[in-house]
């Protein structure tokens, strides 16, 4: 076989990676996804599982919505939750800030109220009477991001879906006929088609064929209580997103808001640090006064890619034909599963119900060659 | 209160407490930090009831009294940050100290392998038998029945009769000949031998039925321990006959016990996995230096060579200590530690050898029933885990997100061990190889209320809110 072994190789088993794997398997495709940890351990399996159009960027909703969607279909596999949830402002300027934030996000289709106190006393009666203003949108939930792993490895398994764990890439190299050689300990595995889908790792994994794409990354540190007394029955939030928390059924407090840890330089490891999980819990306890008899059993980060714009890469790879990039996309729990099907009918060579975000924008044309195609 | 130290010590037990007496003497300013009420550790744990008595646990505590180290008890540390940031909780408020050294003297957890009814109330392990008993002169129960491997098991059976109860049978997982084989260890610590001859003295005497060789395969019981079945093992551990069943009211049992390494795990000291020295431990130089510039361990941490050793290593954690700020001269320093680490290494040789009786193995997992109870903060059964295994998880991070297998409050101190041999026996992989779950802080569960004490929202520095 002249064109690899593969149809398609997919770097990466986080949500998106797995979830295109999946798109174009049942397209028909043979497809290979190396993963260099553990399906769903990154991003994907880490996160605070929140489902809530509150905190989506306006231009993302659509996405959004199906994504949510989609969570909702997996039902009880992935411990997905429909509560409602309450964004809150504590001061006039936040409350301005939600205002403005809101009717946006609400514009751009998500069901989105406004609610005043005795709202708020009724839904949920455990939080500080401090709110100076509020806003409620029925669709919000959280899923359980601990499940990703299971939940994906068994979808992958049935769909024959070839994947390994513990297998990082170290090498790729483009070959004559326009696939892909990718390099994992010792193999050498051949695919037609390749899909960068490595999270954090992508500035990394697209550099291995020359594309240089800056790619941010941050650490955002997540907590969790020991089983407590019933606190909360919807999902709460803050005007400025620097917050999340959700009572699971199991009565354990999930809390998290984007604080940043740090980054290990020599273990590559996400470490959290006192001076940003503090004001975290702070943050928290100010909004649900009873969290203070709760105790603080775990905390942990999460690495979250970005690009300049925050918008997500969800194309080619700029430069060749039959490489692709998916990853870089803010709320990426939420959305990922959806975005990873669009892009697995781009690799199947169908139009995406809905336009996925070409990383072609962010090359500096300036600088770029005289439009010569690597790899074609 | 002083917040800035030249050496931090974390924990007040054998080791730690003489490297703090050893930093003071050498000039430095030391802070020690302990979870309990007083020093001793577990080996020494102070009675809460009654007057001091005489012995190693009230001159530890003198020492440190008198050493000039400040000493804080009832500290629950959270959290330590290179550099070293220690964050603790007391019973009202938070703390936080900093020292450019750190010596973790954090001591050991117990063991245990689940069997059947070993989550009924009356079952504790063995170690914790022993802190109820030295500390609160507590028996376990009227009846007890004493089971698993290792030195603890004579000494608690031995602290029972002395205390006036009665163990109702003594079950030991190794045989004679394996106690045997560790005579020649034995023998170099005269002392410590005699120590454990008084005490199978004391056993013989009381008539304490013992059984070698043997297991607990099941506790009995409606809502508590009222007896338990044995069987015979063969030389691999299997299940070869069973005996008989036993009536009492309370279990101890215990497999060992394994070194503390939370703290240098997340400081990202490395560590190796040593079977014969109670599974993963914290790799030091012979100073007492880990991977982590200026952490330094001492004591069970390092693998478990017990409380005779541990002094020996604490003080030579210390010299380092003082050595690497620059307060003691290099060349002094080789001289004292050369002495101190030949003690050292004569005095580990009976623990190590007592602690090689109780290695981590997959033996014992053959009496682990499917509907058992392995990770007790969740209620994750043994099917569940091997579930999990079947289902793809190849780690034991990977069992955890797919079960909640150690997301409890012990924070995987109870079923690591023991998730991590059954992973190794179904991906047929030595244990050696199974990584340990990934360490999260906080080290130990800690209030929020103490943790955040008063804050006015205006205080909260808030970043910028994320891109719209």
């Amino acid at each position: 076989m002249t064109a690899g072994d593969y149809d398609l190789i997919v770097v990466g088993g986080g949500i998106m990676g797995a979830s295109a794997a999946l798109r174009a398997s049942h397209g028909g495709m043979r497809v290979k996804l190396l993963e260099a940890l553990e399906i769903g351990s990154g991003a994907s399996g880490v996160n605070a599982g929140t489902l809530s159009l509150q905190i989506k960027r306006v231009k993302l909703m659509p996405y959004a919505l199906a994504g949510h969607a989609l969570w909702e279909r997996a039902g009880d596999a992935v411990g997905y939750r429909r509560t409602g949830g309450l964004t809150l402002a504590f001061t006039d300027q936040e409350a301005e800030l939600l205002e403005h934030r809101m009717t946006l996000k609400k514009e751009a289709g998500a069901p989105i109220d406004f609610v005043g106190k005795n709202f708020i006393r009724e839904k949920a009666p455990a939080l500080t009477d401090a709110v100076v203003a509020a806003s409620w949108c029925e669709s919000d939930g959280y899923a359980n991001s601990s499940l990703t792993g299971v939940y994906y490895r068994a979808l992958l398994r049935e769909a024959g879906v070839d994947y390994s764990e513990f297998s990082p890439v170290t090498g790729i190299d483009p070959s004559r006929d326009g696939g892909f050689s990718v390099q994992t300990g010792s193999a050498r595995i051949a695919g037609k088609r390749l899909l960068l889908a490595s999270g954090f790792g992508l500035q990394e994994t697209m550099a291995m064929l020359g594309v240089d794409i800056p790619v941010r990354v941050r650490i955002n540190t997540v907590s969790v209580t020991e089983r407590g007394p019933k606190l909360l029955d919807c999902i709460v939030g803050h005007a400025t997103g620097l917050l999340t928390m959700k009572q699971k059924t199991n009565g354990t407090v999930l809390i998290g808001g984007g604080w940043q840890g740090v980054r290990d330089a020599e273990t590559g490891r996400g470490e959290v640090r006192a001076d940003t999980l503090n004001p975290n819990l702070q943050l928290a306890q100010y909004a649900a006064p009873g969290l203070s008899s709760f105790r603080l059993v775990r905390t942990w980060t999460g690495f979250e890619a970005n690009v300049s714009d925050f918008y997500p890469l969800a194309g080619r790879l700029p430069g060749y034909d039959n490489a692709f990039v998916l990853g870089c996309v803010r709320g990426g729990y939420t959305i990922g599963p959806y975005i990873g099907q669009l892009m697995g009918d781009l690799i199947l060579g169908r139009v995406p119900e809905k336009p996925l975000f070409d990383p072609e924008r962010l090359i500096d044309t300036t600088y770029a060659t005289s439009g010569e195609r690597l790899g074609t | 209160m002083e917040t800035e130290f030249d050496v931090i010590v974390i924990g007040a037990g054998p080791a730690g407490a003489a490297a703090a007496v050893e930093a003071a003497a050498r000039g430095l300013k030391v802070l020690v930090v302990d979870e309990n009420a007083a020093g001793g550790g577990q080996v020494y744990r102070a009675s809460a009831i009654g007057k001091e008595e005489k012995g190693p646990g009230k001159d530890l505590r003198r020492a440190l009294a008198e050493s000039g180290a400040t000493v804080v008890f009832n500290r629950r540390c959270w959290l330590i940050e290179p550099g070293f940031r220690v964050h603790c909780t007391a019973p009202d408020r938070n703390e936080l100290y900093h020292a450019p050294a750190l010596i973790v003297a954090a001591g050991a957890r117990e063991r245990v392998v689940p069997v059947p009814g070993w989550t009924l109330p009356g079952v504790i392990g063995l170690a914790a038998a022993t802190a109820l008993i030295k500390a609160q002169k507590v028996l376990p129960g009227r009846r007890v029945v004493v089971a698993g491997r290792g030195p603890l098991l004579p000494y608690v059976a031995y602290m029972i009769v002395k205390n006036g109860g009665e163990v109702a049978a003594l079950i030991d997982r190794n045989g004679p000949q394996d106690w045997l084989s560790k005579s020649l260890d034995v023998a170099a610590r005269p002392g410590l031998a005699l120590e454990g001859a008084g005490w199978i003295a004391a056993l013989i005497r009381a008539r304490v039925p013992s059984y070698f060789r043997s297991a607990v395969s099941r506790v009995r019981g409606d809502g508590e321990a009222e007896g338990v079945d044995i069987v015979g093992l063969d030389k691999n551990g299997n299940v070869r006959t069973q005996t008989k069943s036993i009536g009492c009211d309370a279990v101890c049992m215990g497999d060992g016990l394994a070194p503390s390494v939370e703290i240098t795990q997340l400081l990202k000291a490395d560590h190796v996995f040593d079977a014969v020295q109670g599974g993963w431990r914290v790799t030091a130089d012979p100073w007492g230096r880990t991977s982590t510039a200026n952490l330094y361990a001492c004591g069970d941490g390092t693998g478990i060579k017990g409380a005779a050793a541990a002094p020996f290593a604490g003080r030579i954690a210390a010299i380092a200590a003082a050595s690497d700020l620059g307060r003691l001269s290099k060349k002094d320093a080789e001289k004292a530690i050369a002495s101190l680490s030949r003690q050292h290494d004569r005095a580990s040789r009976f623990g190590a050898a007592m602690t090689a009786l109780t290695a981590p193995d997959v033996r014992g997992l053959s009496l682990i029933g499917e509907d058992t109870v392995v990770c007790r903060c969740e209620g994750v059964t043994r099917r569940d885990i091997v579930s999990a295994v079947q289902r793809g998880a190849q780690s034991v991070n990977a069992i955890k997100s797919a079960t909640r297998c150690g997301m409890g409050p012990c924070g995987a101190r109870m079923c690591g061990d023991v998730t991590a041999a059954l992973l190794s026996a179904e991906m047929n992989k030595p244990l050696a190889e199974i990584a340990p779950m990934t360490p999260r802080p906080p080290l130990k569960p800690v209030n929020l209320e103490p943790m955040m004490a008063e804050f006015s929202y205006s205080d909260i520095p808030m970043p910028e809110p994320a891109p719209l």
